[in-house]
């Protein structure tokens, strides 16, 4: 029988969170690095015993670490983020420029091929690659080539918060910064340029659809299509057929198309889910219900799943990194809460279970499934 | 030997349970301690002092006989009790928050 391991990164420590293909029984590990805050921690898919973690807090600055046992002993690898060159300044709030600092690592993502393959997106926003397991750390600087003096942080800073690897394509992956946009590489990373044509953020920029400086929150795929992609915007939820070139709006029937974010089902490519918040001053649910919406046509009709999750007084917030989707047989979807509760459902959205209830704000959601 | 003290986080980060003990070719100076114990523990790089700046992280913080050391220069000779190993060189976190 399948073993699920539910990697969870808090505020305040990580957790495991293991069961078996049912899904019914948990256990909890952790804390795990106790007291620091774990933006992201992820397994590798070609070595699922190969974890690596984001650590950082306001002491003591960021750690990587790495785990080669499935998360039983870990490993302190590098923590030097260097920008490449000069750093160069972007856009401040004010308008002004300000200088290109590094604060904290906000995601991970091994290749699908070899484990000693990561990048990492960083605040302020760059993109970094180890090909050495973490001990070691390049910017791809062409990243912020593109137009980054005009990149703006936006409340939660001015983090690259998403990388989406091609699963058909080793050159081509893409990117997603707040308040930056949507960025895509076609030759490994060296250059990119933004595909952001379609997005359009009335309230937030001087030029509604700038090419760049709108405030994406997360980016999913689809391994089957890779050119189809879906986007949970600031406002909006947003898909494109062409691997970014243009986007149009599936937001539809949906009570606020406010959001964090959005996932695809693990066999059907037109099914997707995003959490809808009830806007960017009320970070909660609509009514204090939770409630997932999930999309069978690839957007525009929605309906909620709310079966098993709070229906009444409920005022958390799910963040862009804390939905995530296994790949059994019958679909499991995993979310994490600001208010510390993670929910599983077995069965594609239907029915929902809290597997913890109390952990500290939930930052990220991983899972693996282990043969 | 030089007796450096840590806060909780980098204790257990390094391993550690109490003081740890260094040896630090003379001067003894703050910034040679720091880098005596980054040596030895290169888990703790980046954790007290910036990387590359070397700069002191905003909220860490030097004390050592009663003294707060947290504005001397890194090139400033410690208290003579440091350098002779009966005061520790102590490192804390500093009380931030609300």
């Amino acid at each position: 029988m399948s073993e699920v391991r539910v990697l969870v990164g808090t505020r305040k420590g990580a957790f495991i969170l293991r069961s078996d293909e049912r899904r019914k029984d948990w256990t909890v590990e952790g804390p795990l690095f106790p007291g620091w805050e774990i933006y992201h921690i992820t397994g590798t898919p070609s070595d699922p015993n190969r974890l690596y973690v984001s650590q950082s807090g306001g002491w003591f600055g960021q750690l990587i670490q790495r785990s080669d046992d499935g998360g039983k002993t870990w490993e302190t690898v590098g923590n030097e983020f260097l920008y490449d060159g000069v750093p160069g300044t972007h856009q401040w709030y004010d308008g002004s420029q300000h200088p290109w600092e590094f604060k904290r690592v906000w995601h991970l993502e091994p290749s699908p091929s070899n484990p000693d393959s990561v990048y990492a997106g960083v605040e302020d926003a760059a993109l970094f690659h180890s090909d050495d397991g973490g001990k070691t750390w390049r910017e791809l600087p062409g990243l912020r080539d593109v137009k980054g003096n005009l990149w703006q942080p936006g409340a939660g800073g001015m983090c690259l918060h998403t990388i989406v690897l091609s699963p058909d394509d080793p050159n081509r992956m893409f990117v997603a910064i707040s308040a930056a946009g949507a960025f895509r590489t076609d030759d490994g990373g060296a250059t990119w340029r933004p595909v952001n044509q379609g997005l359009k953020s009335e309230f937030e920029l001087p030029d509604a659809t700038a090419e760049v400086g709108h405030c994406v929150h997360s980016i999913a795929m689809h391994p089957s299509r890779p050119n189809i992609l879906f986007m949970q915007k600031h406002w909006d939820v947003m898909r494109s057929d062409n691997a970014g070139e243009s986007w149009h709006e599936v937001s539809g029937n949906l009570p606020s198309d406010f959001g964090f974010p959005i996932a695809v089902h693990a066999h059907d490519p037109n099914t997707i889910y995003v959490v809808p918040i009830t806007s960017d001053s009320h970070h909660f649910p609509p009514d204090g219900k939770l409630r997932v919406y999930r999309s069978r046509s690839g957007g525009e009709e929605w309906e909620a799943l709310t079966n098993g999750l709070p229906q009444e007084n409920c005022y958390v917030n799910v963040l862009r990194n804390a939905l995530a989707v296994d790949s059994l047989e019958s679909c499991g979807l995993y979310f994490g809460t600001t208010g510390g509760q993670v929910y599983v459902s077995a069965d594609s959205g239907d029915n929902w279970m809290p597997i913890v209830h109390d952990l500290p704000a939930v930052l990220s959601v991983e899972v693996q499934v282990l043969l | 030997m030089i007796r450096v003290t840590l806060p909780t986080h980098l204790r257990t980060l390094a391993g550690v349970t109490g003081a740890v003990e260094l040896r630090v070719e003379e001067p003894i100076t703050q910034g040679a301690i720091l880098e005596a114990l980054e040596t030895a523990y290169p888990m703790l790089r980046g954790t007290i002092r910036d990387i590359t700046t070397k700069e002191r992280r905003p909220f860490v913080r030097f004390f050592a006989c009663g003294e707060d050391l947290s504005h001397e220069p890194a090139d400033a000779s410690v208290p003579a009790e440091v350098a002779a190993g009966t005061e520790p060189f102590r490192i804390i976190g500093a009380m931030a928050g609300g």
